[in-house]
């Protein structure tokens, strides 16, 4: 912004206005004959300095200081100045952050997330500390590994989410509608996943993440988990309990299929102590080789079905299907075989049972004969070798 | 077996009566022996990470060798030279049993079909354990070697059928039921752990680690043992040959220096990399 008064014009007229006294308030250029000073600090060595460009620039520009700094009548002001209340216009901001997890205004003043308080501009804007680019390394300055979360005892979220997919969309590729903090979280009205009107409580999570996942999920809500959840049974899981909250990843990446067995297994403790005992999981779990079948290769992800379904790909008259994705040749025999057999279980897997316990009948019966066996022949050969040494030695002595 | 004494024939260089050596085993067997447990090891080695699979040590194993992929593959190659090797045998035992209706093959003294001798060397030698008799005298292949032998057979068809048929599940499962192919893992997981822990334990103490082969039976190696150690081991045998008259036959040359050294790098490494996975597999085992 250009201004209209030249030098030597600012200082006539700012000795006449101190004259005057407090009979008039004080216009912007007023106060930037002061305050434009770039190296200008209070008494606590505090910058005071405004950059009359970029104020002018940004969403508050049209504005006069004393829109904001209300308290302040005449010059000279008291070095304290009352701290300025946004809440005067942005009454709704104001509302929502009332009964907010950052309601204390002293640890969570507007300018923590919106920047130098004379450089805000719209969040459509580039420069913006709330254009969604910029959103994460916002939250960043206190949910990072900086101390200020761990103070407040809550997790460092930033580092999990700036490495998982949707930060990795946001943050290489620029992707505007990337999930970033307050996508989920919300803006203003943040409130702990604790509480039922969080948008991040576990029963408002399908909705959360489906304001971008519509598709998902409506497929998690036709499942038995969304059912579960919709009927308020709180143990069935949401999109995060397997995807996590923060440190998501793109499901067909190594890492995510290695960590997925066990969050389905935290909860299918049965079927994951039988899964561990096939071939399925012991190939998997040694890695370099994420074919091998997870859970949802045969299960499906988002609208996990009973077997009893018809349209599961666990249902008999589709197995033939799900096993040829990976099994070419897969035949109506081949598809009997049990990927949760248990040759522990006599009642369930009879013919099993009873191979493992020959097998096993066997193992130890050859090795206790052949120990005792041995042990027995150790101590011989030891007690004969002894006595004929001795003999040796005897004969030289 | 006949074969060794044509061999020796080629072989001998006589010496003199107190450096004299026997020939046990020809080239032939001491390749196959070769064969079979450097690809015995390599299966181990790659089989166990699968078995304990959650085990440390099976991930970190993994993780150095390129993954579940290379482990596998390394797997299956050991699989299929050890089932051309197991094919030889089967082949050279049918062409001189059956087809040159050779005798002693399939009976006999030195036959590996276990006969009468066996129970009563086995009683014998139980007794002689307990100081209850003197020690039998063992001929060609002693029991427990006999038992040795079958094991590893029985082994190599049950495992191997097994295996094969989880390699190519889709085909066995035309003719086998579909439990079988639950069944093929259990079979295959336990038949090796036991033919592992077998040959790790028994096998090595039986054969290398007592006190009067310590550290290491050479004779796997370099075919040939000195006469004292054959007349002290297999007097059986001996007294056979001397009374037949074949010692002479049997003679073989003594085994150069540079070999026996070799010989003994390669079967130390073999038992050492047996007592490890020994040890590993031992510590899954019992933390499962």
């Amino acid at each position: 912004m250009k201004s209209i008064f030249s030098i030597p014009l600012i200082v006539i007229a700012g000795a006449i206005l101190m004259a005057a006294g407090p009979l008039r308030a004080q216009s912007k250029a007023d106060c930037l004959t002061c305050h434009a000073d770039a190296g200008l600090q209070d008494a606590s060595g505090h910058s005071v300095s405004v950059d009359e460009h970029k104020f002018g620039s940004s969403t508050h520009g049209s504005l006069d200081c004393v829109n904001c700094h209300a308290t302040i009548k005449s010059y000279p002001h008291p070095d304290k100045i009352t701290p300025v209340a946004c809440d005067t216009c942005h009454t709704d901001e104001a509302k929502g952050l009332a009964g907010s997890v950052h309601s204390n205004a002293n640890d969570h003043p507007c300018t923590s997330c919106h920047g130098n308080a004379h450089e805000i501009f719209p969040k459509s804007d580039p420069r913006s500390a709330v254009y969604p680019l910029n959103v994460p390394r916002t939250c960043s300055a206190c949910h990072a590994d900086n101390g200020m979360a761990k103070k407040h005892g809550l997790a460092s979220v930033y580092p999990s989410y700036i490495d998982s997919i949707h930060g990795f969309a946001l943050s290489k590729e620029g992707l505007l509608v990337a999930a970033n903090c307050q996508s989920c979280h919300g803006s203003h009205h943040i409130l702990s996943r604790k509480d039922p009107q969080s948008q991040t409580y576990k029963a408002n999570v399908p909705e959360t993440c489906g304001k971008c996942h519509a598709g998902i999920t409506e497929n998690y809500l036709g499942g038995v988990h969304g059912k579960a959840v919709a009927a308020g049974n709180m143990k069935a899981p949401v999109c995060s309990d397997c995807h996590t909250a923060h440190a998501i990843l793109q499901p067909t990446e190594a890492a995510f299929r290695t960590q997925s067995t066990p969050i389905c297994g935290s909860c299918h403790t049965d079927k994951f102590s039988t899964y561990r005992d096939t071939f399925h999981s012991q190939l998997g779990s040694l890695g370099g080789y994420v074919e091998t079948a997870r859970c949802w290769d045969c299960h499906g992800a988002h609208d996990v079905l009973p077997a009893s379904d018809p349209r599961s790909p666990i249902n008999e008259a589709n197995l033939i299907t799900t096993c040829g994705k990976c099994h070419a040749g897969a035949n109506a025999s081949f598809v009997k075989y049990q990927p949760h057999a248990n040759a522990r279980n006599r009642k369930l897997n009879p013919a099993l049972f009873f191979i493992r316990l020959f097998m096993n009948l066997l193992l130890a019966s050859v090795l206790t004969f052949f120990v005792i066996h041995t042990v027995l022949w150790l101590i011989r050969s030891r007690v004969d070798q002894v006595k004929r040494k001795a003999a040796e030695g005897g004969n030289h002595a | 077996m006949p074969d060794l004494e044509q061999t020796a024939a080629q072989n001998n260089a006589g010496g003199s009566a107190a450096g004299r050596f026997v020939t046990r085993f020809t080239p032939a067997q001491r390749y196959m022996h070769g064969v079979l447990f450097s690809t015995f090891l390599g299966l181990a080695a790659t089989g166990l990470p699968m078995r304990f699979s959650q085990s440390f040590w099976a991930r970190k194993f993994a993780a150095a060798v390129g993954g579940f992929g290379a482990i596998i593959f390394f797997h299956k190659v050991c699989a299929v030279v050890l089932t051309v090797a197991f094919l030889i045998h089967v082949k050279d035992v049918f062409q001189r049993g059956i087809v040159n209706r050779e005798k002693g093959i399939f009976w006999g003294p030195n036959s590996m079909v276990a006969n009468w001798k066996d129970v009563t060397d086995l009683v014998g030698h139980l007794r002689w354990f307990l100081g209850l008799g003197k020690r039998p005298q063992f001929g060609r292949y002693a029991y427990w070697e006999k038992f040795d032998y079958w094991a590893v057979f029985w082994g190599m068809l049950i495992i191997g059928f097994s295996g094969y048929a989880m390699w190519f599940a889709p085909f066995f499962a035309r003719f086998l039921p579909g439990w079988a192919l639950n069944a093929v893992l259990v079979v295959h997981s336990e038949e090796g752990l036991l033919a592992i822990l077998f040959i790790f334990s028994i096998h090595f103490v039986n054969t290398h680690l007592r006190p009067d082969t310590f550290p290491m039976d050479m004779v796997i190696f370099t075919g040939v043992e000195s006469e004292e150690e054959f007349k002290e081991k297999r007097p059986g045998e001996y007294q056979s040959l001397v009374k037949q008259g074949k010692l002479e036959s049997r003679l073989g040359a003594a085994p150069a220096t540079w070999w026996i050294n070799f010989a003994r790098v390669i079967g130390f490494t073999a038992i050492f990399i047996g007592l490890t996975l020994l040890v590993l597999t031992l510590s899954a085992y019992f933390r499962e």
